[in-house]
């Protein structure tokens, strides 16, 4: 049982829990995730470590609600338990000193992007970071990717604050202002068609670009499968070969159909969900 | 005098095991074999001949004492047959069921010479479930020795080795990557052949020895095997962390949604109860026509598991006759009996799919067999120009896995054989690395459980030489 020991609601669908989990605390690196499951009935769901704490020895995690686990977690608070929390997984995203780095980080991308653009900064490089969301009510942590990033953009594609746009068009005028011999390496991670669109637009650059891909997974450990993909013509598993890839080389038309396999299932779920809720629990 | 009076009664046929009806389980997934009640088994017990040089225990991987346990039965001292049985086999109701007794114990029974052997396996599994029921009995440890042992992995291998080394007054902790204990015993094996709540059982009686489980606790990520030594003052270490990644066939459409690995779709359903959902969150799809490739146990749990998820159709494909299959025979009949359909001589070749990325048929050749190669063998051919497309919309791969890479990869010094599988002595279990041990699947590649558990027993039995010299 791994215990919540802080909530924070940052809109109606996005909240972050700080979790007690020192084992996963003691060893965890950036860009790697954890898979919970909230009860004994529960799937497995996958979630980027966002932040951690080595002494306290706690994980923070900051999730969407988009369908019945997510949104069962959010109904959770500080002091309740989970009843599974195991990780660190997937292999950390590669840091090293390259000069510059763009992290660009789209809706609750900015969790997973955090970590990752810390890391990079105390590698020694110069991070220009880039982070967006539909509307103004969808950003957060606007206060720790400040002081993650060496430099940080805001936009939001209605335009509800600070600029109109994707984070795609405010990374472009920033590889054409600096010029892309001056920017050898971008991270990508959010919702897929915006790490889709950045991978083809840095592309046209020919700038190295990491993304983090976010596949149905199961086990997480590399037993099932559920997770692979094609990258550069070749099946990897996210959860072990992954999450970062090169973005240039995923398979995004096979990962885009692969997400939506259990569709219908996960409509279902939310129904009962909502059917056995109004009944008070009973079935 | 008393020997021929036995020859003459002895009833040629086992004793039937009660079953589900075929047609009504192939919709379940209720425990398909419904064990014997007392009096077939002391029936079945004397059947027993007690064969002075006692050849069915030396087909027994881990030599049970077979002659004496069944002995008791027939004079129904059921406490004294299941003591006698845990002498040497500690997971009695999980071997009982799933054992390949046919190719092993029972293979060599005397009576198997004329007349059908002693249901030595189902006698087994009577005298464990027996227990189970009556609230089993904590067997003496010994006194606390100081030393600290992790197990890596809690299927059958590890169980069996954290429970010996337990018993010699060592400290065991085994950490277990998934969020419960058993191994394939959970994840893989279906419910309808190995209920979740006897490996459970099983489970609860190591704890009383005093193992520590952990689950949750992948080791290789938040924490490598040297630094469990060196860090966590483990004074050895036993890797039991099977053969748990799936191979695919690497054929052109083998990413279309629809195509699981069989270790997916048998781990939703299993491990995740699928078959409960909504009730249970974790959802699985099956078509109405499905494709399992491959023709072992697993395939066999696969095609029979997609019956009971509302297939209309759940097909074997396998590339060799009906003879080769690799699964264990009554697995096989039993698929037959509940209307799996079986492809022998066919092989795919491409899984097709729509512009939605869905599995709608697949492509497949036909095969003959050659002439018997060094082995004997009579490997198949693939028949030029016998393409033709199968109609299905699910494919379960179940063609063999290899060993789960993580610990291999982060285990400084441990040898490999080219397959990845980690070099073990298999007299000691040792590596090449001091104070590591290793068995089960993850040396030898995908193979039995009761093979799994005698690896353990051997590892514990020179883990305490180790400890005890140390
Ligand atoms: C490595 C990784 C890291 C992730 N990190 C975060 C994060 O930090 N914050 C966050 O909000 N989300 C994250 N996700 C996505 C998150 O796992 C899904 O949103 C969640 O599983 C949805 O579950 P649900 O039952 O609420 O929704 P559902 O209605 O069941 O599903 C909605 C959609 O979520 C995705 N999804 C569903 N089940 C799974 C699953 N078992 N594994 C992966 N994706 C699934 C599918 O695309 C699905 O269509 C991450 C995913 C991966 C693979
Ligand atoms: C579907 C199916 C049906 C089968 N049917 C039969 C049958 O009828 N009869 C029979 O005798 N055999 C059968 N087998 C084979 C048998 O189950 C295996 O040979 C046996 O389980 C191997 O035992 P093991 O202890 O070596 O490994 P496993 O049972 O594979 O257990 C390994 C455990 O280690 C864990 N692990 C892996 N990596 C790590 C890590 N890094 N850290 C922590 N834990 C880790 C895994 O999660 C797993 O729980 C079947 C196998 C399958 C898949
Ligand atoms: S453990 Fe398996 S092989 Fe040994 S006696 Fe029991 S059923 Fe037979
Ligand atoms: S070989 Fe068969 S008949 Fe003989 S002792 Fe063993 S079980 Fe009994
Ligand atoms: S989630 Fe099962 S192999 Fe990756
Ligand atoms: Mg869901």
């Amino acid at each position: 049982m791994f215990k919540i020991l802080e909530k924070q609601v940052h809109s109606p669908v996005i909240k972050q829990f700080v979790v007690e989990a020192p084992r996963v605390a003691k060893s965890c690196k950036a860009g790697q995730f954890i898979i919970l499951q909230i009860n004994e009935e529960g799937e497995r769901i996958p979630l980027t470590i966002a932040d951690f704490d080595r002494e306290k020895g706690t994980i923070t995690i900051v999730f969407q609600e988009v369908g019945k686990s997510t949104i069962q977690l959010g109904e959770m608070e500080a002091g309740d338990y989970i009843k599974d929390f195991v990780g660190p997984l997937g292999e950390p995203t590669h840091i090293e000193n390259v000069g510059t780095v763009v992290c660009v980080a789209g809706g609750v991308g900015i969790a997973p992007v955090h970590p990752i653009a810390r890391a990079f900064k105390e590698a020694g490089n110069h991070v220009i970071g880039i982070m967006g969301a539909r509307s103004k009510d969808l950003l957060f942590w606007e206060d720790k990717m400040a002081a993650a990033c060496s430099e940080l953009h805001v936009t939001t594609d209605d335009g509800s604050y600070v600029r109109q746009g994707f984070v795609t068009d405010v990374l472009k005028d920033i590889i054409e202002e600096k010029g892309k011999e001056n920017i050898p390496l971008v991270v990508a991670i959010g919702p897929q068609p915006m790490m889709r669109a950045a991978a083809n637009l840095t592309k046209e650059y020919d700038i190295k670009t990491i993304v983090s891909l976010n596949a149905l997974m199961v086990d997480g450990t590399g037993m099932c499968g559920c997770c692979r993909i094609s990258v550069g013509g070749e099946t990897k598993f996210v959860c072990v070969d992954g999450p970062d890839f090169d973005g240039h080389q995923v398979n995004w038309a096979e990962l885009a159909l692969r997400q939506v396999y259990f569709k219908s299932e996960e409509q279902l779920a939310l129904e009962y969900r909502e059917c056995t809720c109004r009944n008070g629990g009973a079935e | 005098m008393a020997d021929e009076k036995a020859k003459k009664t002895i009833d040629p046929k086992k004793h039937e095991m009660p079953v589900q009806d075929a047609k009504e389980r192939a919709h379940n997934f209720e425990e398909v074999a419904l064990g014997y009640d007392e009096e077939t088994a002391v029936a079945e017990a004397q059947r027993c001949l007690q064969c002075k040089n006692e050849p069915c225990r030396k087909g027994c991987p881990v030599q049970v004492f077979i002659p004496q346990f069944i002995k008791m039965v027939a004079e129904r001292d059921f406490d004294g047959a299941i003591k006698k049985i845990k002498e040497k086999n500690a997971l009695p109701a999980v071997c009982g069921r799933v054992c390949p007794q046919e190719n092993q114990c029972e293979k060599y029974c005397t009576l198997g010479k004329k007349f059908e052997p002693v249901g030595i396996g189902r006698l087994e599994r009577f005298c464990a479930d027996r227990e189970l029921k009556m609230g089993v009995t904590v067997p003496e440890v010994a006194p606390p020795t100081g030393k600290k042992v992790a197990v890596v992995g809690s299927g059958p291998s590890g169980l069996t080795c954290a429970s010996d080394l337990a018993k010699k007054g060592h400290e065991v902790t085994i950490f277990e990557a998934l969020h419960v204990a058993g191994g394939v015993l959970m994840y893989g094996i279906p419910q309808f052949r190995l209920p979740k709540e006897v490996v459970q059982a099983e489970v609860e009686n190591l704890k009383k020895l005093g193992v520590k489980i952990e689950v949750n606790s992948v080791v290789g990520k938040f924490s490598t095997v040297d630094e469990l030594m060196e860090e966590e003052g483990f004074d050895a270490v036993y890797i039991g962390t099977g053969a748990g990644l799936p191979y695919f066939m690497g054929i052109p459409g083998e990413n279309a949604c629809g195509v699981y690995s069989a270790n997916e779709f048998l781990t939703r359903t299993n491990l995740m109860k699928a078959y409960l959902f909504p009730k249970y969150d974790t959802p699985i799809k099956v078509g109405k026509k499905v494709a399992v490739l491959g023709g072992g146990n697993v395939a066999m749990d696969g095609a029979r598991t997609a019956l009971r998820l509302g297939a209309e159709e759940s097909h074997i494909v396998y590339r060799r006759s009906h003879e080769e299959l690799p699964a264990r025979k009554e697995e096989a009949e039993h698929a037959e009996e509940e209307g799996v359909i079986f492809d022998l001589l066919t092989s795919p070749v491409e899984i097709l799919s729509n512009e939605d990325g869905w599995v709608t048929g697949m492509k497949c050749i036909k095969y003959e067999l050659g002439e018997p190669d060094a082995s004997g063998r009579r490997s198949p051919i693939p028949i030029p120009g016998s393409e033709f497309i199968m109609d299905v919309d699910t494919v379960v791969v179940a063609i063999g896995q290899g060993p789960n890479p993580l610990v291999p990869r982060t285990t400084k010094g441990l040898e490999l054989n080219k397959n990845g599988n980690i070099v073990a002595n298999l007299e000691t279990g040792a590596t090449s690395k001091q104070g590591v041990y290793a068995g089960g699947d993850v040396v030898t590649g995908a193979a039995t459980v009761i093979l799994a558990m005698g690896a353990g027993r051997t590892a514990a039995d020179s883990i305490h030489e180790y400890l005890t010299n140390k």
